[in-house]
């Protein structure tokens, strides 16, 4: 991953921040320049909730590099509180007891590294909420 | 008035018991849970470290505190595993919260004491009237050597604590260090674990300078250990603070909310500050906590807080220690751990 790609993600990646369309209010995560519903280009930013419900997942028990150590791990689909989609990894849990509909809420992890002398990437991932 | 006006901590799932490590080295695991007081303790996953553990902890934080993240001036994060050796913990922390660009950070080293150190920064600049809100995180994700005494007790979590001046729900009544220059544990520039003094560690180290903290913030605030509903000390086991406590003139009630090790283990510069954050989940208002920490090297930083009203107002709005440190747990093998805790040598 490049440094300046993930700097330029951070308000996404830290504080999952998304655009909420001005004309017609649709939440879109990441951010974007034109609405996929109705062609407005502006937006004002909304923190999402990070609260929401496992849609769909898979279980990674090959990683690829730099996520080795996790294996195996699950990623999937959460849809959020707020409507929105996200893509994520879900940690803090046996993959194998996750269930579709399971409520999942968002921590901050360590996502990888530009090996052991590189920069450390960091960003959301998705919990079990047990409200902990 | 000026205090701790919001409080969180996070602490990993999962746990490791010492039969599991006294297995693998040959050890009798009753004599090293008799000894240091102490059953199991936090693993941080692969994916947690000091700055993970810090931005959840003040996450939490913030949901008590109830106060917009730009307000925060200062963002201090103390701690003796700091992912990066040059580029600080603050900025990622502060960029989490959403407190950036008007913000004060600095990161704090001070083997154990780095956490109450960044506290003790942030109570004064607010007092100081410098920056209206000030967070003080402890943070660590401790380094044990394999086989060493330290392996069975190094654990993880975070506190963190929000000061300001308004709508404070533990007011500081004041503060004392007392500090000298002891060599009792020290970690050298690119080395992966820390060395220690052994029994060094405790008659002119933890003993010395946590008598010597207790005893003039008593003094300056001419109050005795039962004029005190609380106390926590620094918990590199179980064993030191309660025998500490005794020796001082405390006794069990006082200390048995804060003492958090038997389950916990040491997270060095999270250990006092997550003690205070227990007590602070089961005091009623107008209790006096007196939290008084050690770092090697050596020092220890005191505090006395009295609780108000408003504790609790906040108190549910995030998880309880109690409940970060007794539920959803999960229960590593030591293969596992070596593997957590990137012990075993792998090819580049």
């Amino acid at each position: 991953m490049e440094v300046a790609k993930h700097w330029r993600e951070t308000p996404e990646r830290y504080r999952l921040e998304a655009g909420k369309c001005s004309k017609c209010n649709t939440i879109v995560f990441p951010q974007r320049i034109i609405c996929p519903e109705c062609g407005n280009r502006k937006f004002t930013t909304q923190s999402l909730s990070g609260k929401g419900k496992l849609v769909s997942f898979t279980i990674i028990r090959i990683a690829p590099g730099g996520f080795e150590d996790l294996a195996p791990y699950a990623v999937g689909i959460v849809e959020l509180e707020e409507g929105v989609n996200i893509l994520t990894q879900i940690t803090d849990c046996n993959p194998e007891d996750l269930k579709t509909g399971d409520p999942l809420v968002a921590k901050f992890r360590r996502i990888n590294e530009d090996g052991k002398t590189g920069m450390i990437y960091y960003a959301y991932k998705f919990v079990p909420d047990a409200g902990l | 008035m000026i205090g701790i006006v919001g409080y969180g901590t996070q602490i990993p799932r999962y746990r490791i018991k010492v039969e599991e490590i006294a297995k693998v080295w040959g050890t009798d695991a009753p004599t090293y849970k008799r000894g240091l007081n102490l059953n199991e303790k936090s693993v941080p996953s692969p994916d947690e470290d000091c700055i993970t553990l810090s931005v959840n902890a003040a996450r939490n934080a913030m949901l008590r505190a109830m106060i917009d993240p730009a307000d925060i001036g200062a963002v201090y994060v103390g701690s003796e595993s700091h992912p990066y050796a040059v580029k600080p913990t603050g900025t990622i922390v502060s960029e989490a919260l959403g407190a950036c660009p008007y913000v004060h950070t600095a990161d704090f080293e001070f083997a154990c004491k780095a956490g109450t150190e960044a506290m003790f920064v942030a109570l004064h600049l607010v007092k100081s009237g410098v920056v209206k809100y000030a967070l003080g995180i402890g943070a660590d994700t401790s380094q044990g050597a394999p086989g060493d005494a330290l392996e069975y007790s190094a654990s993880a979590g975070a506190a963190a604590f929000v000061m300001g001046a308004k709508n404070v729900i533990a007011e500081l009544i004041d503060t004392h260090c007392f500090m000298t220059d002891t060599p009792d544990f020290w970690r050298r520039e690119n080395a992966h674990y820390p060395e220690h003094g052994g029994r060094f560690t405790g008659e002119p180290s933890y003993m010395k300078h946590t008598a010597g903290a207790v005893n003039a913030i008593l003094e300056k605030t001419k109050m005795k250990p039962g004029d005190l509903d609380y106390m926590i000390f620094h918990q590199p086991n179980g064993k030191f603070p309660v025998q500490m406590a005794f020796s001082l003139g405390f006794k069990e009630p006082q200390f048995r909310h804060g003492l958090l090790t038997p389950t916990l283990g040491n997270t060095y510069s999270g250990s006092s500050p997550l003690g205070l954050a227990a007590t602070l989940d089961v005091a009623k208002p107008n209790q006096t906590i007196l939290i008084v920490s050690y770092g090697s090297g050596a020092g220890s930083d005191a505090f006395i807080f009295k609780t108000t009203e408003k504790l609790l107002e906040i108190r549910d709005k995030a998880p309880l220690v109690r409940k970060q440190l007794d539920e959803h747990l999960m229960y590593l093998e030591y293969g596992q751990y070596a593997k957590f805790r990137h012990k075993i040598l792998k090819p580049e």
